[in-house]
This record gives C-alpha cells, sequence and structure tokens, in this order.
C-alpha cells in the first residue's frame, strides 16, 4: 500500500518523534509513505482570524499538489487534519470561495483539486491494515504499558477521523489493548490541551493540561498517549516545570510509538529520546510462537 | 413615525444601533455567509450548551452564549473588546453539540478578523499578535518556523516572557525538538502571489446598497 504524506511543520520540530514513529510503524507493516513534494504550512486554524481566503488557499496549495500523486494523504497532526479537511468541504460546498481560490492557485499554475481524501494514521491502520494484521505482525509485548489514551479535539470534531463515538471514542483502546496493553478508563479523553493558548495565556492552558495529567495519574496509568504534536508538546512541558507544581513526571507518547515498540521497533526507531520524562517501560520480545494471540 | 437618526454623541434607545455598530453588524453578516455553519448564527436558542462546554470559559469575560447575545443585542464593539474571542481555543466542542448547528468556533473566528482589521481590541491582552505574527512566518517561509514565531511572540508583547520559558526552550531543543533555521520551500514564489492574489479577495468589498452612510438602524435578531 502507497500513501501521500503529509507531515505538517510540528512534525519536523517539537513532533520529530511522531514522525520518525509514524514512519518506522507504516515501513514495519510494508506500506509505503511518499512525502508530499515541496508541501506548505495548512495554515493551522490560526490563519484563519487573519486572512480566510488566504487561509483556504495556502491550505488548498498542498491538496492541489497531492491531487497530481492521487494517492490517499495521511496527515498525523490533528490540526493539520482538521485545516486540509475544512478546505476541502468548504470549497466543495461554496462555490465563490471555490472560485476565489482558484483563481488564486492560477497564479502558481496549480489548478483546484478535492478529491484526495485526507486521513489520520490512526484510521488508517484501524481501516486498512484492521487490527488482526497489526496484531499478527507484533514481536514484542507491551503488557508493561497502562496508557491513557487522549485523543484531544480536532481528529474528533468536527470531522470524526475514526467512526466513533465523538464524545467518547475507543480506536486507540481498542488498538492497543488488542495489542497486549492495558488502557485505563479516562473520562477527559477528548477535552482540550490548550492548543496554542500555551503560548499566549499560558495560565489558562497549564490548568487545564494539569487535569489532563492529574486525570490520568489518579486512574493509574503510566504513560499518556496522544494522536497530535501539540496535544503532547503542551502535556509534555509539565514533566519541565514539574519542580513548580507536586506533579510527578509521566510520559507522553504517541500513539505510533507504542504501536513501533509492539512491531518490534527499537527505542531510538519510534523517537523516546525525544521525550521530556525518561521513558522506564519497555517492550521485551515475545517468546516464539505466540506471536499473532491477544496477550 | 419618529425618525431613528440619531445623533452619535448622544445615548441611543434601546434596540438602536449606531452608525459603527451597524456598520460592523453588515460586515460581520456578509462574513460569516460565506462560512458553512456559521451563517446559522440566527437559530440560537441561548440554551448555553457552548458555555458548559467550553474548557475555558471558566477564564473567560463574556461566555460564548454571551456573545451572540451581545451580537444580537447589538453591542458588536463590546463584544469584539472581550477576551473571550482571543480565549478560544479552537477545540470545537461547543461546535460539535450546539443543538442548532451553529459552528461557534467559526463564528469567533470571523469575530477575530473583525477585531484584527478594525482595530478593536481587549486592552493589555494581545493574543491577536501570535495569529499575525504565525501568518506572517508563514508568508515568509511557506511553513511555520515554531522558534522564531515564539521568539517574536514574546519580544512583541511582553520580552519577560522569554525568560520564564527559558528552560522549557531548553529542554526541547536539548531534546532535538527545535530547530533553530527555518526551512523556506521551494515554490515560496508561487505560494507568495497565491497569498498576494487571494489577499485581494479579503479586502473590504464594495459595501451593498446605502451602507457606507452613517445611518442608524434597528438591532434584528440575527439577520
Amino acid at each position: 500500500m502507497k500513501y501521500t504524506y503529509y507531515p505538517g511543520c510540528a512534525l519536523h520540530a517539537t513532533g520529530v518523534a511522531y514522525e520518525k514513529s509514524i514512519r518506522a510503524v507504516f515501513a514495519k507493516l510494508g506500506a509505503e509513505l511518499v512525502e508530499l513534494e515541496d508541501w506548505n504550512c495548512c495554515g493551522a486554524t490560526a490563519y484563519t482570524s487573519v486572512k480566510k481566503t488566504v487561509a483556504y488557499a495556502i491550505s488548498a496549495r498542498n491538496l492541489a499538489l497531492a491531487e497530481k500523486a492521487g494517492l490517499d494523504m495521511v496527515a498525523p497532526c490533528s490540526g493539520c487534519y482538521y485545516t486540509l479537511n475544512r478546505t476541502r468541504e468548504a470549497l466543495s460546498t461554496h462555490a465563490e470561495l471555490r472560485a476565489n481560490v482558484g483563481a488564486a492557485l492560477a497564479e502558481a499554475g496549480l489548478e483546484l483539486g478535492l478529491n484526495t481524501r485526507v486521513r489520520h494514521p490512526l484510521e488508517v491502520l484501524l481501516t486498512d491494515f484492521g487490527i488482526d494484521r497489526i496484531v499478527a505482525a507484533r514481536t514484542h509485548s507491551i503488557a508493561d504499558f497502562r496508557p491513557a489514551c487522549y485523543y484531544g479535539c480536532q481528529i474528533v470534531r468536527p470531522f470524526p477521523a475514526v467512526d466513533d463515538d465523538p464524545e467518547n471514542p475507543m480506536a486507540m483502546e481498542r488498538l492497543l489493548s488488542a495489542l497486549g496493553a492495558f488502557p485505563v478508563d479516562y473520562p477527559p479523553k477528548v477535552r482540550c490541551c490548550g492548543g496554542m493558548l500555551v503560548a499566549t495565556v499560558p495560565e489558562v492552558a497549564r490548568e487545564l493540561c494539569v487535569q489532563l495529567i492529574d486525570w490520568a495519574q489518579e486512574r493509574g496509568a503510566n504513560c499518556i498517549v496522544t494522536v497530535c504534536p501539540l496535544c503532547q508538546a503542551n502535556l509534555d512541558l509539565l514533566n519541565v516545570d514539574h519542580g513548580n507544581g507536586e506533579h510527578r513526571r509521566i510520559p507522553i507518547l504517541y500513539f505510533s510509538q507504542v504501536l513501533g515498540l509492539a512491531l518490534g521497533c527499537s527505542r531510538e526507531e519510534v523517537g523516546l529520546q525525544h521525550g521530556l520524562a525518561p521513558v522506564t517501560l519497555g517492550a521485551t520480545p515475545l517468546p516464539v510462537g505466540v506471536r499473532g494471540g491477544t496477550r | 413615525m419618529r425618525s431613528l437618526v440619531v445623533d452619535h454623541g448622544g445615548p441611543l434607545a434601546p434596540g438602536v444601533l449606531s452608525g459603527t455598530e451597524r456598520d460592523l453588524r453588515e460586515a460581520f453578516l456578509r462574513d460569516i455567509d460565506r462560512i458553512p455553519g456559521a451563517a446559522r448564527l440566527s437559530q440560537c436558542i441561548q440554551c448555553g450548551t457552548c458555555t458548559a462546554s467550553c474548557p475555558v470559559s471558566f477564564a473567560m469575560d463574556l461566555t460564548p452564549r454571551e456573545v451572540i447575545a451581545m451580537f444580537r443585542a447589538g453591542a458588536i464593539e463590546d463584544l469584539l473588546k472581550s477576551r473571550t474571542i482571543w480565549l478560544c481555543a479552537s477545540c470545537y466542542q461547543c461546535t460539535m453539540r450546539c443543538p442548532a448547528d451553529i459552528s461557534i468556533t467559526e463564528l469567533l473566528y470571523a469575530f477575530k478578523r473583525m477585531a484584527i482589521e478594525r482595530d478593536i481590541l481587549p486592552p493589555k491582552f494581545p493574543v491577536h499578535v501570535l495569529a499575525e505574527t504565525f501568518a506572517r512566518t508563514v508568508t515568509r517561509y511557506g511553513r511555520n518556523f515554531e522558534t522564531g514565531l515564539i521568539l517574536s511572540y514574546y519580544l512583541r508583547t511582553q520580552p519577560s516572557g522569554l525568560l520564564r520559558r527559558r528552560r522549557a526552550g531548553f529542554a526541547l531543543w536539548r531534546h532535538g525538538r527545535l530547530p533553530l533555521r527555518p526551512h523556506r520551500i521551494n515554490g515560496l514564489s508561487g505560494f507568495r502571489k497565491i497569498v498576494a492574489r487571494a489577499e485581494q479577495f479579503d479586502l473590504p468589498q464594495e459595501p451593498y446598497e446605502g451602507l457606507g452612510s452613517r445611518e442608524t438602524g434597528h438591532a434584528t435578531f440575527g439577520r
């Protein structure tokens, strides 16, 4: 299987571990990710605060480039996933906006393309590969992991990436428990981490993140597993400030990192070295012959 | 019937809009008319589900429900001066739960655009600078450059913030997560042409019939 890969800006900076682990997991499963040639920033939702048509136009440039490749596009960052899908929807339903954005793209010799599906890797793994195939490929036990599965905002709403209950998604729990981990019950799984408020109004963002971590620790989680580079960075930064509060440190991982470990990737391959809290949890090789079973 | 035209200096009767308010209102409705879900503003039943769902409403001076109520009452300048629209973290919980199917998050983005365009901003709350700096960064490189974005945001708003965040910055850098140089896309000149052309559509459009005049009018529910 082959996909166009849209990393987004964060995966080349604060989210570098996400990029490494996504690539490692897809390679282990025999799928190819082809990075979108000369992609630009999706504009995030922040650009919409400044200029509307420009926000849609720069996002549409990526869709236009992806159209040439003709493959489904995988966007691991929740912000990119949402922004690109919002652009697709708005341009499909609104003729005037579509015409304006089309005219802007024509300045760079590009043509509007709205047929490329923009998908989140969690959904791609569950739908195109399926839990059974992933479990059959596992080589290591991740029974030490008691993750709090944290979905955050923009892959759940307004365009749910996975066909799931938007108030209580269970996709990650299903995947990780099938691989032998023990996800804890985590009620705030779709609450917001504060997003960009971490830079602008840090005291508000901190309040949200502290609650998310408290909740995980109260439920006995030994790590939080995320799907978004911004959620990961915001929560992980509390691991730096922990001296100021009574917080215990807790590793904040990407779902793809845990998945990669179960599939036999090394700690470096999935980028555990980039986390701000040391990860003492490990994956142990399965005894020969146990592959494929659940636990 | 009594004329609705009133002096700008004097107090307004309830329900009567000043020229500025009317102008803001018309411009806003024109803007959101092109956003799916946001144009349903008139369907709001003031149930407060948005406020109850909002994770940051505890820090807001106006709740999301009140923002809609104030827009309908014609107090647009006051709501643009509130911190609320700049506290929204775009989590879309209100949008997803709204029983009237209003895209409240996108409404707040329309208010943000209007606030920046008209320079009507809350005092001592320069959150909009981040959005503007972000837009400039992206136009310059074609991609975001987080390190530069944060540096320039703090330098423009509160340089002391850089000192307070230095441990976080250092930790990220030490773990290989803070590139010190931006990445420029190859097609930067084409990218900038796209931005320049698209920007023309975002300029204030020709006013509708009689809109430019400083007349006043009644506040209406929604449209």
